[in-house]
């Protein structure tokens, strides 16, 4: 018997509120500004802003702008398609950026990706990179397009 | 209070049990515990419950499943991610060692075999305003940790490669297993590029499935059986929100944290000769790395070496996985009950690919994009030392 099976989809809108540090960031990015937040007890600057330090559990107030150039801590080239997310292949990784003290998730770009060994080569840990913006920016996190490797 | 492991059922992990409804895999699970204990249902006085909602499509599987478990008894429902199913051990152990509960039995069910896709799933798990759009799941992660530490330590994609060959050796010998197939080296290599530099054959599946464990306390467990797991100790900890806030990816500081708690509240001081045998959380092969070291069996950068060297085989120092482990099988939210479970096994002497004379044995899950871990030490013995 063979045994029945009935499709479900799940397309649920939803939407998210940034909070006032992350709107502030958007903000920033809209004039070519990469925005942070600096813990005043343990003095860590976090990018992406949040209103709090979850390691001082203090609240976070003095804005710091940092540099749009930083090093690669980590990356991976995804070459599989799965449902919804980005069409292969693509190249994300944690850049920190001078002036922070933690990474962000961010697109790596430029170069062509079809091989992974010569992506890993070009932006090994260590690596330092720079944001290529948008032309039109929209104050979202995709107004930085891509980070390339800095000559 | 003492408390021991004095039942565990699992049923076959696939990629579909379309023979089956959720709640007919619960019961499948919890008929196999309870035929394991030697006890009945009506014994049980209070359910802990695992799964992670979004992977099956169903929100609340508790309602559906909990019919499974006996009704009227008090429920409580567990979902931290990957960690699921350990944290719904310990949420069933802490029932019956507060001293509040005699018998409380761990349920968790997964399907993830129903999701036609998992990782957008895993994706919603992720920051929602600065994050989600980078496409970033579960392998991506991994894979982060697998490029920074084979950048910082020199390791191959060989060394990598060995842990699957040796999780899929285990495998075929652990009828529950869901992936049973024989690779080399060269197959692992040779196997396509999902993330790099991760492989498909260094990758977990997706399984459909579900496990129970049941908890006794002190008096009641001997009086269950000749050869209950006692729960020596056990652990959980949180580390941060977002990924660029750890800096390093090439070691894994919040297991390492985690381990130096459990191992002294366990009284271990030397994990690779006072342990006989480790379930860990590997969905992928690096983390396997990764996790034997922030646990102290192997030295930082050493890890590398062990599955290539055959500490972690079977014959091995350092048995690692002897189920297959969770790159063979991965039903998310029940995952960590099957390593808590296998552990369990292993000290009473009745695993399907049992290490000889094992008396203490390590489980361990993690989950929430790197973010948690769960650990517990059980043993054939009450008290270590």
């Amino acid at each position: 018997m063979e045994v029945k099976e009935f499709e479900v989809w799940w397309k649920i809108p939803f939407k998210h509120s940034a909070g006032l540090h992350a709107t502030k960031f958007f903000e920033g990015l809209k004039e070519g500004k990469i925005l942070g937040v600096r813990c005043e007890k343990c003095g860590r600057v976090l990018v992406p802003p949040r209103a709090f330090c979850e390691r001082c559990h203090t609240e976070t107030s003095e804005w710091v702008e940092v540099s749009d150039e930083g090093v690669v801590k980590t990356l991976t080239v995804t070459y599989m398609k799965f449902t919804g997310l980005p069409d292969p292949p693509y190249a994300v990784g944690v850049v920190k950026l001078d002036g922070a003290d933690t990474g962000m998730l961010c697109f790596l770009g430029g170069i062509d990706l079809s091989d992974w060994r010569k992506v890993h080569e070009t932006f090994k840990p260590g690596t330092r990179v720079k944001a290529v913006w948008k032309e039109e920016r929209e104050g979202k996190i995709t107004d930085i397009e891509y980070f390339r490797p800095l000559d | 209070m003492r408390v021991a492991v004095v039942g565990f059922g699992q049923t076959p992990f696939r990629t579909k049990r379309k023979d089956k409804t959720h709640p007919e895999l619960a019961f499948e699970a919890v008929n196999a515990a309870l035929e394991h204990a030697g006890l009945e249902l009506k014994d049980i006085e209070a359910v802990a419950y695992g799964s992670m909602d979004p992977f099956d499509g169903i929100y609340c599987p508790e309602r559906w499943d909990s019919t499974a478990c006996g009704l009227e008894k008090p429920i409580m429902k567990i979902s931290t991610g990957g960690t699921t199913g350990m944290t719904t051990a310990l949420a069933a152990y802490e029932h019956v060692a507060s001293g509040l509960f005699d018998l409380v039995m761990a349920v968790c069910v997964q399907r993830v075999g129903e999701c036609v896709d998992a990782q957008p799933v895993l994706n919603t798990a992720v920051d929602p305003i600065y994050e989600r759009y980078s496409g970033l799941g579960a392998i991506h992660v991994a894979s982060f940790q697998a490029t920074a530490y084979m950048a910082k330590y020199n390791a191959t994609e060989e060394d990598l490669a060995w842990v699957s060959v040796k999780d899929h050796k285990n495998a075929l010998k652990n009828p529950y297993a869901h992936i049973k197939m024989d690779v080399s080296v060269d197959d692992v290599l040779n196997s396509r590029v999902v993330c790099s530099p991760l492989k498909l054959l260094e990758c977990c599946p997706r399984s459909d499935g579900a496990a129970a464990v049941i908890f006794a306390s002190e008096d009641l467990a001997r009086k269950i059986r000749d050869n209950p797991a006692w729960v020596v100790a056990e652990t959980t900890i949180s580390d941060s929100y977002y990924l660029g806030d750890r800096l390093s990816f090439a070691e894994w500081d919040s297991l390492a944290i985690a381990g130096r708690r459990l191992f002294r509240d366990a009284g271990i001081e030397n994990p690779g000769k006072d342990i006989d045998v480790a379930e860990l959380y590997s969905p992928f092969t690096i983390q396997e790395i990764l996790e034997l070291e922030a646990l102290g069996f192997a030295e930082k950068g050493m890890g590398k070496e062990f599955a290539r060297e055959g500490v972690t085989f079977m014959d091995g120092d350092i048995p690692t996985n002897p189920s297959g482990g969770v790159l063979c099988t991965n039903p998310i939210g029940a995952t960590g009950l099957v390593r808590f479970g296998e552990a369990a096994l292993q000290v009473m002497g009745e695993a399907e690919n049992q290490v000889d004379g094992a008396e203490v044995a390590l489980s361990h899950a993690w989950g929430g994009t790197l973010q948690f871990h769960t650990l517990a030490v059980l043993s054939s013995k009450k008290k270590l030392g």
